[in-house]
């Protein structure tokens, strides 16, 4: 009896201790918060004309790509910063914000050969963030096209790729190298006259990654990038661009970690995908952008616009997104399904804590026959925080035999904070099937009276509830990045139960 | 030019005549919804709870409005003859916006209920009426509202007191008649003090083949413990333009339930805002809608809960057929402190033609965290396998479609729960969906 109830206070002070654990964990500080000290060359604040012939000119750019940025300009000049979304947007000084930092200008014009030749301050930048850019890179079998503010550093396993005639490189890159595969799709899926914050991208972006999948490749690896704002005071800006060609495969990572400030930092990002015929394309994101503080001062605002363009026939395209990080997420990464039989998928976790907040979904736009699409949204909101999915599904009068199904779910972590919906669904073809279903709810005292039962206390049972609850969308990601997620998940909301 | 200039126009004019015919607490609401409707004009598309129904364009052309009261030639004994078989109502009729007076003889009352004209009601009880009036409707926001506030000389009173149960059904049939194209502004109020109990039944028919507009603005107070049934039932013509706008208010352990049928219509928008404002209030809105070739059915809800233990169901069926347009947009706000909420939004809706588009938009805001809420919707066609195996047992095709639009539309008419309205109504959709005019049999009305 006696050594039973030993037994017994082993177990409860190793969870006792487990708890001391995932408090420290969660009265951490922003682990991320660093500044590195690299002689970064920024450019004077505010934007103009000569600001985008400048970035231009410092990045040697083509006339056509100039004129481009300089269209967009023009456009964004004649256009009023958006405010339909459910969100508080901090007033946004576009004329105070930097529009350009080039870590790598101070090392020789060419560019580093070999990691020796990186910033040594650089290289435990991204030592820190846990970046595998050596050997270890080789073992994990990633290729990291690592942005580090404007300019990308270093492309890995850029050879490997290369034998298969894959391009993957910076986009500044892809411009001097590849002007011809650039110009056809760069603005061909968001357009800059798409919103404003496309068309500041469009005039500004500085720098970004160029994935080129050719006819029939299937690409051997998960390719990634790391994207980090470093310098204060600098929007990141950056443009992504995927091809896959007819018959490719590519499955894209992009996880972002930014350093803590006190101002509001400004992402304006552009991601576009093509998908060609037979084509398919997995895009995976994990976000843990600043914050804020529990105050919630400070905090980077994530405008980003996504987008992909199923093309072909056949063609397959899936969003799965982490967002755990930023003060303020606005962004749908989208599908335009107009290749026949093309299907498209997006599955998304937003967890809001202290004062973040997120209005993120996506929108199906189906134009191609039999064309399908599956919605899987979890929101996770706590503290004082707001939650929003908003999502449009539109079938096309042509679409014929187009199918999506929509599941939003919304958790509520405490009383002062929201989750909310927004579906819009618009159907032009009587042909179509369009579900769409949400719930809102806390955790069940039942739930959590049967773990307390089995000796698992309030907070692990939260963790694992929550755990289980965002399973299906974790699922997706793939496996280095579904450890992280689980990780992140669990640390963006300690300590707002129990 | 704008389509707002001519209704201001129209105000400053006949300013005199619009109060000469109104009572005093109708006009005293006149300036300040003039001043809010100039201020903010109908409004646009990009408007969002104006998405889906140009409003501009309906009240842009011009028609007739009844300023001067003149009394238009009804025969009440042929709209008594759109009732319902086998239902005992309290019977009354309304022409345009003017309260029929004397032509039926008086339907026996509980006494102290009141269902009478609202210019003689403000005339009678000022001081109850000013308590209500204009108090939910608010013109501040809605471009409706105030344009019906600053025009609105008459329309229907119902006033029910403390405990008092009325037993028959209150039915009270709108009818539009005119010889020139005509614009209707429509006003209702209706209070269910503590513990009250009421079932009204409205109907809207058009008797002649104009142009109509009409707006109209009901004001529902539910008092404690009270218990409403409301339904509503549109069989007008495709020359019709509706803009309804429902405001209900419902105090703790309230039940309001709302139905609303949409049959036949030209252009039909019916907000209903629906504020739960004390503890445990209970609040049901049933809609069902049937259109077809260029109908326009938009129907916008938002359900607000304010005090804890409130619940809320929604169940919106549309079936669309030719070229008709549907849009359904609901809004649940569960605010902060609204704990223990309850709220259900299911929204289906029937394709059956390549040309018919549906807009369907179930919305959640929830700022409290001991709530269950949830929504759906779905938009499709008429299940293939069921087709096919009632063709295989001989049904035809078309009567196979039929009857799974009927069992479809079922739904919503097995909520009601008075028995004689729900077979009425089956009869009239069953017609509906066979292609028939939806018209009452041996009315003269409808030839």
């Amino acid at each position: 009896m006696e050594e039973k109830d030993k037994k017994n206070d082993k177990s409860s002070g190793s969870v006792e201790e487990k708890n001391q654990f995932v408090r420290e964990v969660a009265q951490k500080k922003y682990e991320y918060g660093f500044t590195t000290d690299v002689q970064t060359e920024i450019i004077d604040r505010g934007l103009n004309e000569d600001v985008v012939r400048l970035i231009s000119a410092k990045k040697e750019e083509p006339d056509w790509l100039l004129e481009f940025r300089l269209k967009a300009f023009r456009h964004w000049q004649t256009q009023q910063q958006p405010s339909w979304g459910h969100l508080t947007l901090p007033e946004i000084d576009y004329q105070a914000i930097s529009y350009y930092a080039d870590p790598t200008k101070g090392m020789k014009k060419d560019g580093p050969k070999s990691l020796d030749e990186i910033d040594p301050e650089l290289m435990k930048t991204f030592d820190k963030l846990g970046i595998p850019l050596e050997e270890r890179l080789a073992l994990s079998g990633t290729a990291v096209d690592a942005v580090m503010d404007s300019v990308s550093v270093k492309t890995t396993f850029k050879e490997k790729l290369s034998e298969r005639g894959i391009i993957f490189c910076s986009i500044s890159e892809a411009v001097r190298e590849y002007p011809d595969l650039v110009k056809q799709y760069l603005g061909s899926v968001v357009p800059y006259r798409d919103n404003y914050f496309a068309a500041l991208n469009s005039a500004v972006f500085s720098d970004g990654s160029f994935v080129y999948i050719p006819k029939g490749v299937r690409c051997p690896m998960e390719l990634s990038t790391y994207f980090r704002i470093n310098a204060r005071n600098t929007g990141q800006f950056e443009r992504t661009l995927i091809v896959c060609d007819d018959g490719g495969y590519v499955s894209y990572l992009e996880g972002c970690t930014a350093p803590m400030r006190d101002e509001n930092q400004l992402h304006a990002a552009i991601v576009e995908i093509v998908v060609n015929e037979n084509a398919e394309v997995k895009y995976s994101t994990v976000q843990n952008w600043y914050p804020g503080d529990a105050e919630g001062r400070g905090g980077v605002l994530n405008l980003v616009t996504k987008r992909g363009h199923l093309r072909g026939a056949n063609s397959k395209l899936s969003w799965t997104q982490v967002e755990t990080g930023s003060a303020i997420t606005w962004k749908y990464p989208s599908c335009v399904l107009a290749g026949d039989n093309s299907q498209a998928e997006f599955y998304s976790v937003a967890v809001t804590n202290n004062y973040q907040q997120a209005d993120t979904g996506t929108k199906m736009i189906h134009l191609g026959r039999n064309t399908k699409s599956t919605i899987i949204s979890k929101g996770i909101s706590a503290g004082r925080s707001q939650n929003s999915y908003r999502g449009l599904v539109r079938v096309a009068p042509k679409a014929d035999g187009a199918r999506n199904y929509s599941s939003c779910d919304s958790l509520l972590l405490g009383s002062e904070c929201g989750a909310h919906t927004f579906p819009y669904m618009d159907v032009h073809n009587d042909t179509a099937i369009v579900e769409h279903e949400a719930t809102t709810s806390k955790i069940s005292e039942e739930q959590l009276f049967y773990c307390n039962q089995r000796g698992i206390p309030t907070e692990e049972a939260v963790g694992l509830i929550v755990n289980g609850y965002a399973k299906d969308v974790i699922n997706k990601l793939p496996m280095e990045f579904a450890v992280e997620a689980q990780k992140l998940l669990n640390v963006s909301l300690e300590g707002t139960v129990g | 030019m704008k389509s707002e200039q001519q209704y201001i126009d129209l105000f400053t004019a006949n300013r005199d005549l619009l109060d000469r015919n109104g009572a005093a607490v109708m006009n005293a609401c006149r300036e300040k919804a003039f001043a809010d409707f100039a201020r903010l004009g109908f409004p646009t598309q990009k408007v969002e709870r104006y998405k889906y129904t140009d409003v501009e364009a309906a009240f842009a052309p011009d028609y007739g409005v009844n300023l001067s009261r003149l009394e238009f030639a009804v025969n009440p004994y042929e709209a008594f003859r759109c009732d319902v078989p086998n239902l005992s109502t309290s019977l009354y009729f309304m022409v345009n916006d003017a309260f029929g007076q004397k032509s039926l003889p008086a339907a026996a009352l509980p006494e102290g209920v009141a269902v009478c004209s609202l210019k003689q009601a403000a005339e009678i009880y000022p001081e109850r009426v000013a308590a209500c009036y204009a108090k939910l409707a608010r013109t501040e926001k809605d471009a409706i509202n105030a344009l019906n506030t600053m025009l609105a000389q008459d329309g229907l009173f119902v006033y029910v007191p403390k405990g008092v149960a009325v037993e028959r059904t209150i039915q009270v049939v709108n009818l539009l008649r005119s010889n020139v194209d005509l614009m209707v502004n429509r006003r209702v109020l209706v209070v269910l003090e503590d513990g009250a109990q009421a079932r009204l039944l409205f109907c809207d028919h058009a008797m002649d083949d104009r142009e109509f507009l009409t707006t109209q603005v009901v004001e529902v107070f539910a008092g404690a413990d009270a218990h409403l049934d409301l339904y509503e039932l549109e069989e007008t013509h495709v020359k019709n333009r509706r803009f309804s706008n429902m405001y209900v208010d419902l105090q703790r352990g309230s039940v309001v339930n709302l139905y609303n049928f949409t049959l036949h219509n030209g252009l039909t928008r019916n907000r209903t805002d629906v504020s739960l404002s004390g503890e445990g209030a209970e609040v049901n809105l049933y809609g069902g809608v049937i259109a077809d070739k260029e109908q326009h059915v938009d129907n916008n809800t938002l359900i607000d809960h304010r005090a804890e233990r409130c619940t809320s169901r929604q169940l919106y069926k549309y079936v669309m057929d030719g070229r008709s347009v549907g849009a359904f947009a609901g809004r649940v706000l569960v605010r902060h402190g609204a704990q223990r909420t309850v709220s259900e939004e299911r929204n289906a809706n029937l394709c059956a033609t390549r040309e018919a588009r549906m807009y369907a938009q179930p919305m959640l805001e929830i700022y409290a965290d001991d709530v269950k809420c949830s929504h759906g919707s779905t938009v499709g066609q008429l299940d293939e396998q069921a087709l096919f195996y009632m063709q295989q047992r001989g049904i035809s095709r078309e009567e196979a479609q039929m009857l799974l639009k009927f069992a479809f539309a079922g739904e919503v008419i097995d909520a009601i729960a008075l028995e004689a309205l729900r077979d009425r109504l089956r009869h009239l959709v069953e017609k509906r969906f066979r292609g028939e005019l939806s018209r009452c049999s041996g009315c003269k009305l409808c030839k």
